[in-house]
């Protein structure tokens, strides 16, 4: 406590390059945190799907439709407890910059297969029971302003024309991984106005013992296999891990990007460091003639390089922490849950500590070793 | 019995392929209580001798002895802790911190000792109204002129009560009216307080003010003269 005087001199002897340097190590490290979280949401996102519900696309690809006919089929295959199914519709609203999911349903079985949207009882009735009705998460209502009740019409891209449809609920997922800007809609609403009925995009089967799955799997791929629409089935958790794989080298360029950045702050924090020593090698001869040790000024440089670093990473993993949880972050829907993790911000202070012995050792070091009659002939 | 034992010293020192050599085996006594002062040309070895005293630098052979301890037999660690206890050393570029008070560069040596902060503070203040400087506690060394920067390097060099207090040109940089003021300090702290002063000097004027003059030509002891 005595050398604090001393330490907060040194700090604040040039205090624009310390704010500089805590800021750029804060900077660092906020990058650090954001990109390493885009990482841990796509595959806790991923992860999260149910084992207890499969997907069964077309074999062909996920933008190829199956037959609405395959529903009762598979409502009969054993160990399903119960079918659903979907289709993207691929609706904008307004100047359309704004991309949020949405999905025309089968509103009745696909509640109950998605017991995490959770909706008031009255609203989920009154979802049921208007054919041009649609839910939508909190945040997309707070997103464009919307309230219930209100009539909004999105621009159909896939099928065009303008979908009016009125809000009549408003779901808050139980699961953050489902994210809160979702619109659902009714199926038969999208099949009468287009006049394609008997088309799906994809189903939902419930079953009722997850290990069973690959079996259940199996059983319906084989039953369409000589079919004109052939399907491929996998566990949800496998369907969403398969659009985790397609950001696959995303995830990598992350970590790359995320590393690359903490190098470079790493290289000028050590710079400033080793320029702040060097400006210094008179003091650091007259405090040992004082009667200062070696091991003390080593402890004093090391503190002051450990204040800077540990104040630049209190700024950037806090405020990256508290950022994206004050503002409910989610990248438009793209990655629901956005959340630094613990372990993020445990990575990013053991960062932050290797990065104070990686840029304070050598000034330290330097300090620690010089010759006093050298340091005192040291011209300033 | 000396305070200062200086037996058989020799130093060199190496410039590129150039071995130079400051001393000899020189041999020298300081006495407890003495105000003595090192004259002679540039190159003499005053600067060096006063860095063997101080530990601060060692010799080639022979032995430095201050106060019963081998100086030049101990480590770099107990030379720091020796220092900070038997060791007032005073500049003559002042070499004060420049981001601390004066008050905060006096406390410097008090820092290492085991003292409260009351003690420290009634420490500090004491040597800064010795010098006269006790209404300038707050201010930073580039509020002050060069005979205060020097006085307040001196109350550094005094704070913790020393054995000996080593003075490099003390009045290198200052005006005459300053000289006057930081030697009749010195002179003060001798008699008053009983200090033992060894000062490198090129003042005639400084050297006046000593009790002893030894007088160094090329590493060598060539005269020593006492006065009354």
């Amino acid at each position: 406590m005595k050398f604090l005087p001393l330490l907060w001199a040194n700090l604040t002897r040039h205090k624009r390059r310390t704010v500089l340097t805590v800021a750029s190590v804060a900077l660092a490290l906020f990058l650090f945190a954001s990109l390493r979280t885009v990482v841990t949401t796509i595959a806790r996102n991923a992860a999260a799907g149910s084992a207890q519900r499969l997907v069964v696309q077309n074999a062909t690809g996920l933008v190829f439709p199956l037959p609405l006919s395959y529903a009762n089929r598979l409502a009969t295959v054993s160990g399903v407890t119960g079918v659903s199914y979907a289709n993207w519709f691929g609706g904008r609203y307004g100047d359309g910059k704004r991309f949020f999911a949405n999905f025309a349903v089968d509103p009745a079985t696909y509640l109950d297969l998605y017991p995490e949207l959770q909706l008031p009882p009255d609203q989920r009735e009154a979802f049921l029971h208007e054919k041009t009705s649609a839910i939508v998460g909190q945040r997309l209502l707070e997103v464009f302003g919307w309230r219930l009740g209100q009539d909004v019409t999105l621009q159909g891209t896939i099928f065009p024309g303008d979908w009016t449809l009125t809000i009549r609920g408003v779901y808050t997922p139980a699961n953050r991984s489902i994210g809160d800007d979702m619109l659902l809609f009714h199926h038969d609403y999208l099949d009468e106005r287009i006049g394609r009925a008997g088309i799906v995009g994809w189903y939902i089967l419930r079953i009722a013992n997850a290990d069973a799955a690959p079996q259940i799997a199996k059983t319906v791929d084989d039953q369409y296999r000589s079919s004109s629409s052939p399907t491929k089935t996998g566990t949800e958790k496998a369907f969403q891990a398969g659009f985790a794989t397609m950001w696959g080298n995303v995830s990598l360029l992350m970590n790359t990007i995320g590393m690359a950045v903490v190098f470079a702050i790493l290289l000028v924090t050590a710079n400033a460091m080793m320029m702040s020593a060097r400006e210094r090698t008179k003091e650091v001869a007259v405090l040992k003639t004082v009667g200062f040790s070696d091991g003390r000024l080593f402890g004093l440089v090391m503190l002051e390089t450990g204040i800077i670093t540990l104040a630049g990473a209190a700024a950037g993993l806090g405020g990256a922490k508290l950022l994206y949880r004050a503002t409910n972050f989610n990248a438009a829907g793209f990655l629901p849950g956005f959340d630094v993790s613990v372990a993020t911000l445990v990575l990013g202070t053991s960062i932050a500590f290797l990065l104070m012995f990686a840029s304070g050792l050598v000034p330290a070091m330097r300090a620690a070793r010089l010759p006093v009659v050298q340091g005192l002939r040291t011209v300033e | 019995m000396a305070l200062v034992e200086i037996r058989d010293v020799h130093k060199s020192f190496q410039r590129d392929s150039e071995k130079i050599e400051v001393f000899a085996g020189l041999t020298l006594d300081i006495e407890p209580g003495s105000f003595t002062a090192l004259m002679g040309p540039s190159g003499s070895g005053k600067s060096t001798l006063l860095n063997l005293v101080a530990g601060l630098d060692r010799p080639t052979s022979g032995t430095v002895k201050v106060a019963d301890a081998m100086v030049s037999a101990m480590t770099p660690a107990q030379l720091a802790g020796w220092r900070a206890r038997h060791i007032g050393f005073v500049f003559q570029q002042f070499n004060l911190l420049p981001v601390l008070t004066a008050y905060q560069n006096v406390e410097l040596p008090l820092l290492l000792t085991n003292l409260s902060k009351r003690e420290r503070d009634e420490r500090v203040r004491l040597a800064l109204d010795v010098v006269g400087l006790g209404d300038r506690l707050r201010h930073y060394p580039r509020q002050l002129s060069g005979g205060q920067e020097q006085r307040t390097s001196i109350a550094r060099a005094i704070v913790a009560d020393p054995t000996v207090i080593l003075l490099d040109e003390p009045t290198g940089q200052l005006d005459a009216k300053s000289s006057v003021e930081v030697l009749a300090l010195l002179r003060r702290l001798n008699d008053e307080f009983k200090k033992t002063i060894l000062i490198v000097t090129h003042d005639a004027h400084a050297a006046e003010r000593a009790k002893t003059v030894l007088h160094l030509e090329k590493g060598v002891l060539i005269e020593k003269g006492v006065k009354a």
